[in-house]
């Protein structure tokens, strides 16, 4: 098994073989590849960063504890951001800020949305042949100025974009695209079907394009 | 459904298409009208930009303090004295 970043099951094998006996070099590796971006992903569930660190810390102090007990039925890394996750949503349902399953129905219900406008395809009053059609291409990316691609305002702006995406939109999206776990891998940690991440990473990656367009042409 | 898609279909298959989720007659469709349609190929291609994009948001380095406590909990932990839940 492998997942997009080449780690493989054997190397999980080994490490976690190390972490049980203690090993703190091997901990210190574990935290230093994920620290970061556990704190990230608790940031989008909790109320401020005192409650992300504190999750996070949770989760840590959890896996140690499971460590005897996992099985290595899901990799390493999908084991402990499923901790991360099911602790996030705790905390957050606990302040009333997660919405939960309402929400999942309500995202994937809501269609319309998929970042492109209609107004930029031919409508029914139009040409008959070419009515679905683009009427106005998406602008091109190819002369944007350098200087907007390889920025610290770009990543504002995608950051700000996936901040303003639904909950589970976001999700998904952090998930996948900033984590880099498989779809399968997404499905597990977040107790969703194939089809909802897919529909919702649909949206979530629209969305964000959408952002990207507009900070880049117009 | 129609024999061939329009734009405004296609867009909404490009996330199927890129999980590998469309079965291949409409795999087919979506490929040949790619191949004939400039808006739709650039669509596509800003969808991957933006995946690239997206992916390449840095993570900040885990800071000193935050890295010595939680070896202090690893520690804890392997003399024992991190108490069970």
């Amino acid at each position: 098994m492998t997942d997009q970043r080449g780690t493989t099951r054997a190397d999980d094998t080994a490490l976690i073989e190390r972490l049980r006996a203690g090993d703190e070099l091997a901990f210190e590796e574990l935290v230093e590849q994920y620290h970061a971006s556990l704190i990230r992903l608790a940031g989008m569930y909790a109320s401020d960063s005192r409650v992300a660190e504190e999750v996070v810390q949770e989760t840590w102090i959890a896996v140690l504890r499971g460590l005897d007990k996992f099985e290595g039925r899901s990799s390493l890394k999908t084991w402990i951001f499923s901790i991360l996750v099911n602790r996030a949503k705790t905390y957050a349902r606990r302040e009333g800020r997660y919405s939960n399953q309402k929400s999942l129905e309500e995202e994937t219900a809501d269609a319309g949305d998929s970042g492109v406008s209609p107004d930029r395809f031919v409508g029914p009053g139009g040409d008959p042949d070419w009515v679905g059609h683009w009427d106005v291409f998406p602008a091109s990316w190819d002369e944007a100025p350098e200087a907007k691609l390889d920025s610290k305002e770009l990543r504002r702006v995608i950051q700000q974009a996936i901040d303003a995406l639904p909950e589970t939109q976001r999700e998904v999206i952090s998930l996948r695209d900033i984590n880099h776990f498989s779809a399968e891998e997404v499905c597990n940690i977040l107790n969703i079907t194939e089809t909802n991440q897919r529909v919702l990473l649909h949206r979530a990656r629209a969305r964000v394009r959408r952002a990207l367009e507009q900070y880049l042409v117009e | 459904m129609a024999e061939t898609l329009t734009c405004q279909e296609l867009i909404e298959l490009v996330t199927d298409y890129l999980e590998g989720a469309l079965p291949s007659p409409e795999r087919r469709r979506f490929e040949d009208h790619l191949k004939g349609c400039t808006g739709c190929a650039r669509y596509l291609a800003q969808i991957r930009q933006t995946i690239e994009i997206v992916g390449e948001l840095r993570e900040e380095a885990i800071g000193d303090e935050a890295k010595s406590e939680l070896l202090s909990v690893f520690r804890d932990w392997k003399s024992g004295a991190l108490a069970k839940e």
